[in-house]
């Protein structure tokens, strides 16, 4: 009894005393919390950066680019069927570049669109899960493989084979360019079509299977119905990567700004007239050092679209289950 | 009735053989299918190979050590890959000193600080945003504010600092994805025992998911070998036949930064810039070139993912 009021009143003391004097471990506490604010405050700039790289992107592509449409009138730039900045006769219509991503997007999509599902489809129902093991990881190999290699590819193996199929093709053409593009998408589709339908539920497949479906009636008519959205989002992400894809068509597909959408007729893309601009020598701030930024904008503002669409329908299907 | 029976009878067997008819073709679509479905497959997969050996077979005249040690020349056969492939180290390092301090900072921050507002959104969308942008854009960003805003020129710097935003959404993410696997109770555990936030994170967090950070580092890594077209954009010069300064020095202090603002090329743009040559001397070194740039690439990324099995199998929390 006597021993605890002594304590309390000992406690007591000490407390009033620190009142007065900040005891050394209450005073080493203080530093700490100083120390730990400082510390998240630096963790937040770390953060801040991937917002600071968005922001910049954005001001950089229209700061150079309301400079360009200075010079040039936004309906010349939308309309216009020409494209040829650099030329004394100089025309700023994007729709050529334009149209030279949009066919070799198109072409890549044409062979990886079909061959990536089918992949993920056998990949997720029919391989054994040993076979799965080892063709997933070999699929994200192929993902890091570096774009110039697949130039190389499409410039001096694929043009020559398609040139003793078709004599008259030109040596840069959007076809074999996009058909490369295509390869190297493909992974990339399986991979992602894959995730979407191993989320499937397994309730799911037994149900159909205790109906009598074979393996290929449930793969066709169950689990891809039921992971459409994730296939889908595939299929963006992957036109997203496409229309950005920059060596392989810089190389193969050709320099030359044509308005068509012919895959056989080589033509430039937006990425590849900004590789073109950016070897040449253009001294800054001048119309043709400004004209890369304008397309940039335009790449950008296209794959912004595809990659938001393909988040939303992404998802879409996480939450369903 | 008997012949009712009868009729009966026939009409289950005629069913029975019309069923039999039905499973037997399902089962030839499974069979068909599945045989689809490897060959799309092995599509793929052969046509990486085919790329690969036919890389291996046009280059393999050029796999000596004179390749390695010759400057880049007039002449195909004596062109070398020296400035390229230091080039290249020394990019590397400046993109691995930005990309991995803020990578991992920022996973940080938003696994373990951030509060779940509009703020903390706001910054991943802002990184899934960017994992999608293509990477020439980062080419235009890097001119527009490295080359021309900051005034570092067309430097070893610029090329550092443009691959290390490219890969920083790879590093956040699979910081993130690391960090994420670690229980709670491991946190719990060391507050209980009156650990700051920061020592939990210092002494705990970052310990356990440091493998799946060095995966995702990795991963960065090589795709920033193999980057070609932001370097490009930045106006990096293409023949390039001369050294760096060394960051090492014989005097005190012993290092100097001077190769930071120097001119430089990398493997990938010294291959495309033998691949854009019409001559097809140039096209063997351009194959020996990226058959190179492959074999390092696919070694990091299959270091990465044999790592990232290993860790998988190995922790059991």
């Amino acid at each position: 009894m006597m021993s605890a009021t002594n304590k309390v009143s000992k406690n007591s003391s000490s407390t009033t005393a620190s009142l007065t004097t900040v005891s050394p471990r209450l005073a080493k506490n203080v530093q700490r919390h100083f120390k730990e604010r400082v510390i998240e405050f630096i963790l937040m700039l770390a953060a801040l950066s991937a917002v600071f790289t968005t922001f910049a992107i954005v001001a950089i592509l229209l700061y150079e680019s309301l400079g360009f449409f200075k010079t040039v009138s936004i309906v010349e730039f939308f309309t216009s069927k020409e494209w040829t900045p650099l030329f004394e006769d100089a025309h700023y219509g994007i729709m050529p570049l334009v149209a030279g991503t949009l066919t070799t997007s198109a072409v890549a999509l044409a062979v990886a669109i079909p061959v990536g599902t089918i992949a993920a489809i056998y990949l997720s129902e029919f391989a054994s899960h040993r076979a799965r093991e080892i063709v997933k990881p070999i699929l994200e190999l192929l993902v890091g493989v570096p774009t110039i290699v697949f130039g190389y590819f499409a410039l001096l193996f694929v043009t020559p084979i398609l040139q003793k199929i078709y004599p008259e093709l030109p040596g840069f053409n959007m076809l074999s360019a996009g058909i490369v593009m295509g390869i190297m998408i493909i992974p990339y589709i399986a991979s992602i079509a894959e995730d979407a339908m191993r989320a499937v539920p397994m309730s799911m497949r037994e149900g159909s299977y205790a109906m009598g479906a074979t393996r290929f009636q449930t793969a066709i008519r169950v689990v891809t119905p039921a992971a459409v959205s994730g296939i889908v989002a595939a299929y963006i992400l992957g036109i997203s990567r496409a229309v950005g894809e920059t060596m392989v068509v810089a190389v193969a597909a050709g320099q030359q700004p044509t308005f068509t959408f012919d895959p056989t007729e080589g033509a430039a893309t937006i990425t590849a007239y900004i590789v073109q601009v950016a070897m040449g020598d253009l001294p800054h701030a001048s119309i043709g050092y400004q004209s890369i930024f304008a397309a940039g904008l335009v790449l950008f503002a296209m794959t912004l679209c595809f990659n938001i669409l393909g988040h939303i329908v992404r998802k879409k299907y996480r939450e369903q289950y | 009735m008997n012949s009712n029976i009868q009729k009966n009878k026939a009409s289950v067997i005629e069913n029975l053989d019309a069923v039999r008819a039905m499973i037997k073709r399902h089962k030839r679509n499974d069979i068909l299918f599945a045989t689809i479905g490897l060959i799309a497959i092995m599509f793929g997969l052969l046509a990486l190979l085919t790329l690969f050996v036919d890389l291996v077979m046009d280059g393999y005249p050029r796999f000596n050590i004179q390749f390695f040690s010759d400057f880049p020349s007039r002449r195909a056969g004596s062109a070398g890959l020296l400035s390229a492939w230091v080039g290249s180290l020394l990019v590397m390092l400046v993109t691995f000193l930005t990309a991995v301090p803020i990578g991992v900072a920022a996973g940080l921050y938003l696994e373990e600080y951030a509060p779940k507002n509009w703020f903390s959104d706001l910054i991943e969308i802002n990184v899934s945003n960017l994992a999608g942008v293509p990477s020439i854009i980062y080419g235009l960003l890097a001119l527009g504010l490295f080359v021309y805003g900051l005034n570092l020129g067309q430097s070893i710097l610029t090329a550092g600092l443009t691959l290390g935003l490219l890969i920083l959404p790879i590093v956040i993410v699979s910081t993130r994805e690391a960090i994420r696997a670690i229980p709670i109770a491991i946190r719990e555990a060391a507050y209980a025992v009156g650990a700051t936030k920061w020592q939990v994170v210092k002494d705990h967090i970052v310990k356990y998911s440091q493998g799946g950070i060095l995966t995702g580092v990795i991963i960065g890594m090589s795709r920033a070998l193999g980057e070609t077209a932001p370097i490009i954009t930045i106006g990096a010069l293409t023949f390039i036949a001369f050294l760096p300064p060394s960051p090492i020095t014989t005097e005190v202090p012993f290092i100097n930064f001077e190769w930071l603002s120097s001119s430089f090329t990398v493997l990938p743009i010294q291959m495309f810039n033998w691949l854009s040559r019409p001559d097809h001397a140039f096209h063997i070194n351009a194959a020996a070139t990226g058959a190179i740039i492959i074999v390092v690439t696919l070694l990091m990324n299959g270091t990465a993912i044999w790592l990232r099995y290993k860790i998988r199998k190995n922790i059991k929390w």
